[in-house]
């Protein structure tokens, strides 16, 4: 028996070297030609999605310019097109893979870190030489973006020293040989590139993660959670199959969920263009990552419900059945790949009911994408239904069809509104 | 006896269940489906939300309709709930939809009773029809087509619109709150050599119009007001 799992262990390894021989020629390739390079640097960069903050909404590609609104200060990203003057024109590699790696401007000052150098920084030198081949082959714009305005105390380079000792651990990502190839470049690829911890992580009140796993938190400045990727009661997929896993960064949908705010925004600008090994390659690690759900905990046991309770969900009742019906179904069933089922929706019930009463207050459309290209969306609601009947009808669905949850209020719902823009 | 009884039970039963259970929902696969979102400000009557402000969407140009969706989805036109539901669309699907949107034919609502007076209708009425040449202000039926409802492909119609929405629309040109980015913008420059006392004369006007006509063709610009306006021309790649 322990033959056959060590038998069955190699042969998954070979065939991940297979894999792997056959992409290296194309990295060797990429060395000895300029154009290579920075075709390679242009996929990276979407896998990195720099584009996602360097670019204001319908403003020059890589220019910067855009807003980031967070308890320590607005935050102005820089224009990283090649302008001598405004951009990273006289840059050189070694400048570039000391802000990437080690998160120092150029003249040596240290970043704050909303720059996502705490996960750059397992990015390996040759993909950073290939990210910078690339953003130096983009059109040069001369744009000067204004300055960041950074509250006091946290505009003194000896707290953001202070910060870096503490918190921010350099070091390019190192493969964990006792697991596949697959899952190192998945690893690489969500903890390195794609910086998902830059969003689904709790943290601390110094904007420091609290650990360096999935764990979901608040991001910053944008009203949003982003759920933990570990737990099974949230957004961690350990049950899912890596196909479900790979439709839904692709497409923006599959049959149990949706991407919706931010999320929705990073399929659209990163996720839809990875390749089908890399996708997989995610899946598998994020799969790794996330909990089984516990034997235990299903079927959950839950309390009688007090009278002054259940007269409070009724009230959400008849509002589901005027607005919400004729999509999400009588019994919160919806349309596998259209409308996202309410009933074991994960979104719906975990702890913190703001992305579904911000979906219900602002509606919003999937991605469009080469998967989903059309997409069906979901109404504002803001204007049509006021706040009570808000808090009604989502703690209706939090607590209907075998879904459990807390009850919302209408200051839950307020205190859910506002947006980046 | 007693088992007939049962069995009787157990048939109504069964067919109690096979009427109640949720039957599966059955979503068209069209774009009128899809574009459920936007009828719910957008509808095909007179709806009045809680800003009694939406815009009718049906029958406009469809360029005209096609700019308006990037520029909310791009930032180049402001107006929230339309940037949330448009962030993530593509440019196809995008053109879809103005088309869609286009080639509805709703029937207009019933024109409002004129409530200004005689001094300012004929204001309104001369700048809709000869403009102001000395300040460098266009008839608006000059654009916007003799019977004002609009020019194909990129220029809309001015009927049909409520108070509310074209009050608002010409306070956001002369505030520069409009297509901010988009520059230059001919509209912005015009309604701000425009006193308030003219805007609100047309704003009061224009829903007292019947509809009498077809939005007018392209040829019927002069060039030199395309010109003036050629920022509203860059999506023709897409329309042709």
């Amino acid at each position: 028996m322990k033959q056959l799992t060590i038998f069955k262990h190699i042969e998954k390894r070979q065939l991940a070297v297979f894999a792997i021989g056959l992409l290296l020629p194309l990295s060797a390739v990429g060395q000895s030609s300029d154009g290579e390079q920075i075709k390679r640097g242009e996929y990276l960069s979407r896998a990195a999605n720099c584009m996602g903050c360097h670019t204001t909404r319908g403003g020059e590609p890589y220019a910067g310019g855009r807003i980031l609104k967070t308890p320590f200060g607005e935050f102005v990203t820089p224009n990283i097109t090649p302008d001598d003057e405004t951009g990273l024109g006289r840059w050189s590699n070694e400048d570039f893979w000391q802000a990437l790696h080690s998160g120092k401007a150029r003249d040596g000052s240290y970043l704050y870190p909303v720059f996502p150098y705490t996960e750059y920084t397992k990015i390996t030198r040759e993909d950073a030489d290939a990210m910078f081949a690339y953003l130096r082959s983009l059109k040069a714009v001369a744009q000067t973006n204004p300055p960041h305005k950074i509250n006091s105390p946290y505009d003194n380079q000896f707290l953001l020293f202070l910060w870096r000792t503490w918190y921010f651990k350099e070091g390019v990502y190192e493969a964990d040989h006792s697991k596949s190839d697959e899952w190192n470049r998945g690893n690489y690829l969500v903890q390195g590139l794609g910086h998902c911890n830059a969003c689904h992580t709790p943290r601390n009140v110094w904007g420091a993660p609290q650990d360096s796993k999935l764990a979901g938190g608040e991001i910053m400045g944008t009203y949003w959670y982003a759920p933990s990727l570990i737990s099974p009661l949230e957004a961690g997929v350990g049950e899912w199959s890596t196909e479900e896993i790979v439709k839904l960064l692709s497409a923006g949908i599959n049959s149990h969920a949706v991407t919706s705010g931010p999320m929705a925004t990073i399929v659209r600008q990163s996720l839809q263009y990875l390749s089908p090994e890399d996708m997989y390659a995610m899946a598998v690690y994020l799969q790794s990552i996330g909990e089984k759900r516990n034997g235990e905990d299903v079927p959950k046991k839950i309390p009688p419900m007090p009278e002054r309770v259940s007269k409070y969900l009724a009230l959400g009742k008849p509002v589901y059945e005027k607005h919400c019906q004729s999509c999400h179904g009588t019994s919160g069933e919806g349309v596998p790949g259209v409308y996202p089922s309410l009933a074991g929706n994960r979104t719906v019930t975990m702890a913190s009911p703001h992305n579904t009463i911000r979906s219900v207050l602002y509606g919003g459309y999937p991605p469009a994408t080469a998967g989903n290209p059309r997409p069906y969306g979901m109404p504002p609601f803001q204007h049509i239904i006021r706040d009570n009947e808000i808090a009604w009808v989502v703690s209706y669905i939090r607590n209907t069809w075998g879904n459990f949850g807390s009850l919302v209020s209408p200051e839950e719902v307020d205190s859910s509104r506002g947006n980046e823009f | 006896m007693k088992f007939i009884v049962a069995i009787l039970l157990w048939g109504a039963a069964s067919l109690a269940c096979a009427a109640n259970p949720a039957s599966p929902l059955e979503i068209p696969d069209t774009l009128e489906q899809r574009l459920k979102p936007c009828i719910i400000c957008h509808g095909d009557e007179d709806r009045a939300g809680r800003d009694a402000y939406y815009p009718r969407i049906a029958g406009k140009p469809a360029g005209y309709l096609f700019n308006q969706l990037r520029n909310f989805r791009d930032g180049k036109r402001y107006y929230q709930a339309m940037a949330i539901l448009l962030e993530n669309l593509s440019d196809d699907y995008l053109l879809e939809i103005a088309r869609y949107f286009s080639s509805l034919k709703y029937p207009y609502p019933q024109p409002v009773a004129n409530t200004l007076s005689s001094e300012e209708t004929k204001l309104a009425e001369t700048l809709i029809h000869s403009g102001d040449p000395e300040r460098d202000i266009p008839a608006c039926s000059a654009c916007h087509g003799k019977a004002l409802t609009g020019t194909k492909p990129f220029i809309p119609s001015l009927l049909g619109l409520p108070h509310a929405y074209l009050a608002a629309q010409f306070g956001g040109w002369r505030n520069g709150g409009i297509m901010r980015g988009q520059t230059p913008d001919c509209m912005s420059e015009i309604a701000k050599k425009m006193t308030q006392e003219e805007v609100n004369a047309l704003a009061v006007w224009l829903p007292t119009q019947p509809v009498t006509g077809e939005s007018a063709e392209a040829e019927e610009l002069a060039p030199e007001l395309v010109q003036r306006c050629h920022t509203i021309f860059a999506g023709e790649d897409f329309i042709q």
